[in-house]
């Protein structure tokens, strides 16, 4: 009896340590093999990436016999990808050696010593001048001015609207309101006329993460007077509370969504809404206006959950006008999404190979432009007519570049962010007014930043 | 563990002392030289992450927006006493765990126990059969079918709808109230088999002793039953009020800690500020903030149950 306890304890304790042991050594990997994380979004019929990519890890193993790309799909929400994405930067053990993140998140990564500059590899790479300055702008460290990723793609955001719903409710198309005024009142129209649609939405709350704050909040927030300032004053350096254009952004969730002019609220603050716009709620009719990306189309082509082909003469494009009409007329905001190599990568030579020689040549960068229904971000790509067809809404939002606005990318943002999905949800819900929920936003922005980086708007 | 092993008689485990065996000491120590892999084992992998939990507690570590981590004292801990969302997350936290754990799974694994005695075999299967499964299916397993129990065309709707009455939003309205009783379904079939053995083996001759007297079956329960098995009610209670302080999954999956903060328990909460607002430091200070909620349970507990062996 005793002597089995022994064996099964020593046996338990060798078995531990050949795990651990085992664990380091198969991380430890050869020269000729990398490892490719990149996010599979909950929906899991939507293959376009990972069908992309494995066309491309074929193509550079063919090329460079002997070497092995390994594909790390990460099934997750998007605020849950970014976090397994820094858990696993985090210790040598288990960085990989390309990452796929957004631009929005470069900066924070980089602060928190994840990324690795890229400067003495886009130095050699002839291509790397084709990128737009913006791009390039998006991936650059706030504190160094070094180059931590290579962009691959970027996307604007608009109005989508169903022409048919419109014209039967009594709208005129196209479409193209000028005012907040006039969104909301088209939506109030929509509501009387058609029982069982819903009118417009616009992405709110905690669960819907960045699309809240981004496809959400901002699109309002930088159409405000303050503009480019209206949520981060680069100028001063200081993040702006107590602004004026931020209660009237809430006041706009809270009459939509207190008026019953926008989704249901449990809907909205559901999970996987995003989801369910794409696939369900537009192609089925039964959403009119959605203010939302350029990528819409991804979930209607053949290749897509919900092949919709019909979505070419029945859904139309506007851009989003600011609040009052006040110039330029409209407003977007861009993001788009870059490759990185972590700082702790084994093997960031052949990182960059795969990177450089397959995944951003001109030819197979306007592939993933054109297959992804995103807007481009290499001059060569953007004339590229396989890419300028390949969608037909794509010269439309690649238009909206002219007034688009990018996001502070700034480590805190990601705080900022929160808080104002958080002051969303409780206008949203009826929890707070928009004045208590514009207050408690204040609060949370000066803990997350600090009251010194801080500074009361203007407009 | 090794140590509590019965030592099978005639092989040296009786304390008679033979010539040249070694001096008790020295024996005792050989004695527990088995235990040391595990000790090293706990040490390693339990032992020391905790401890590096406790010192990130004071520091201001984050996910990622810093490369260093410094030393803050007790800021976590004054910066959680003063977030009125912390606060809210402590209040629903109590509610959750005394609704749903103390009120909920203890007096209901209680009354079926106690119903299941005179029950007929077949029902007693059935009953059960139903319990277990939901104690069975994992955390994440049942949040979701509480989910789709609960949500507003799920299926306590419908049923709602079949007999003509109101419907309700039972996620959106009331979500604190939903996990309550999902964490019911969900536990109830631990307390049932803790309270079936404890009944099982009050003595009969007490029972039947009790009747003799002319006690009815509500003082058979109240005034011989319950006392004997009082023990066993408080071990239940600090088991099952340390697994309820826990709950993540099944909120998670039900309501994200949404509408709002209408349900974000303290686990919920520590999720969010360490994995989502990337604060590692201040996340893991409000898990030591929920180790003391839990150690102040159980020291309540362990203190009636003292009284009870006085």
């Amino acid at each position: 009896m005793r002597s089995r306890i022994v064996t099964a304890a020593a046996f338990t304790a060798a078995t531990a340590l050949a795990a651990t042991g085992c664990g380091s050594g198969s991380s430890g990997s050869s020269a000729k093999s990398i490892k490719v994380v990149y996010w599979q979004n909950l929906d899991s019929t939507n293959k376009l990436q990972a069908n992309f990519l494995a066309s491309m890890v074929k193509e550079f193993t063919k090329a460079n016999p002997g070497t092995k790309v390994t594909l790390v799909p990460v099934t997750a929400s998007e605020n849950d990808y970014y976090t397994k994405l820094q858990l696993m930067m985090r210790s040598p053990a288990t960085a990989p050696d390309l990452v796929y993140e957004d631009t929005a998140l470069i900066n924070s990564d980089i602060a928190g010593g994840y990324l690795k500059p890229l400067d003495t590899y886009t130095a050699k790479w002839a291509d790397w001048s084709q990128y737009a300055k913006a791009a390039k702008g998006a991936v650059t460290g706030a504190s160094d001015g070094k180059t931590y990723a290579v962009p691959d793609d970027t996307d604007t955001r608009g109005i989508w609207y169903n022409k048919q719903l419109l014209q039967k409710a009594g709208i005129a198309v196209p479409w193209q309101p000028k005012t907040w005024a006039d969104v909301i009142a088209a939506a109030k129209k929509i509501k009387a006329k058609l029982p069982g649609v819903t009118p417009l939405n616009l992405y709110t709350g905690q669960a819907g993460g960045e699309a809240s704050s981004m496809q959400g909040f901002e699109m309002l927030l930088y159409g405000t007077p303050a503009g480019d300032k209206s949520l981060y004053d680069a100028s001063q350096k200081k993040w702006v509370v107590g602004s004026q254009g931020f209660k009237d952004a809430l006041d706009f969730v809270h009459t939509l969504y207190s008026q019953g002019l926008g989704p249901a609220k449990e809907q909205a603050l559901g999970a996987n809404f995003g989801t369910a716009v794409g696939t369900e709620l537009i192609p089925e009719g039964k959403l009119a206006i959605d203010i939302d990306g350029s990528w819409m189309p991804n979930n209607w082509s053949s290749a897509a959950a919900k092949p919709w082909t019909e979505w070419q003469s029945v859904m139309g494009t506007a851009a989003m006008p600011t609040q009052n009409g006040q110039a330029p007329g409209s407003t977007s905001m861009s993001g788009g999404w870059a490759w990185s190599i972590p700082a702790k990568a084994k093997n960031p030579d052949l990182a960059w190979k795969f990177l450089s020689t397959t995944l951003q040549t001109k030819t197979n960068a306007a592939k993933w432009n054109a297959t992804n229904a995103n807007i481009a971000v290499r001059t060569d790509v953007a004339s590229d007519p396989t890419y300028l067809n390949s969608v037909p809404t794509n010269k439309f939002f690649t238009e909206l570049v002219a007034d688009t606005h990018y996001r502070p990318g700034l480590p805190e943002y990601n705080q900022v962010s929160t808080a104002i999905q958080k002051a969303m949800e409780s206008v949203t819900t009826g929890q707070a007014s928009v004045d208590k929920a514009a207050s408690t936003f204040d609060n949370d922005v000066k803990a997350a930043v600090g009251d010194d980086k801080t500074a009361e708007g203007t407009s | 563990m090794t140590t509590l092993a019965p030592a099978p008689p005639g092989t040296g485990g009786h304390p008679r002392r033979s010539r040249g065996a070694p001096a008790p000491a020295v024996r005792s120590l050989l004695r527990g030289l088995p235990t040391v892999p595990a000790v090293v084992l706990l040490a390693v992998f339990l032992a020391g992450p905790i401890a590096y939990c406790v010192y990130y507690a004071f520091t201001d570590m984050q996910l990622t927006g810093a490369a260093g981590t410094h030393f803050v004292g007790v800021d976590n801990f004054t910066r959680a006493f003063k977030d009125t969302d912390f606060l809210n997350a402590m209040w629903l936290t109590l509610l959750f765990v005394v609704g749903s754990a103390v009120i909920g799974q203890n007096t209901l694994g209680l009354a079926l126990a106690v119903l299941m005695q005179k029950a007929t075999q077949p029902v007693r299967a059935l009953v059960n059969g139903v319990v277990i499964a939901a104690w069975v299916l994992p955390e994440v397993v049942a949040g979701y079918l509480m989910y789709a129990f609960f949500y507003d065309q799920g299926s306590l709707n419908s049923l709602l709808d079949a007999v003509h009455l109101p419907d309700q939003n039972w996620l959106y309205t009331m979500p604190i109230l939903a996990v309550c009783l999902a964490n019911v379904w969900r536990g109830t079939a631990f307390s049932l088999m803790v309270f079936t053995a404890a009944i099982n083996d009050v003595p009969q001759e007490l029972v039947e002793a009790a009747e003799m007297d002319g006690a009815g079956p509500w003082q058979r329960l109240w005034r011989v039953v319950l006392p004997v098995i009082r023990p066993s009610i408080l071990t239940n209670l600090m088991l099952i009020t340390l697994q309820t302080l826990s709950v993540f999954g099944l909120i998670y999956t039900m309501t994200r800690g949404g509408p709002g903060n209408k349900s974000e328990t303290l686990p919920i909460f520590m999720y969010q500020q360490a994995f989502q607002n990337s604060l590692i430091g201040y996340g893991t200070a409000i898990a030591l903030v929920l180790l003391v909620v839990g150690a102040l349970f159980s020291v309540v507990y362990i203190r009636l149950l003292k009284l009870e062996d006085d």
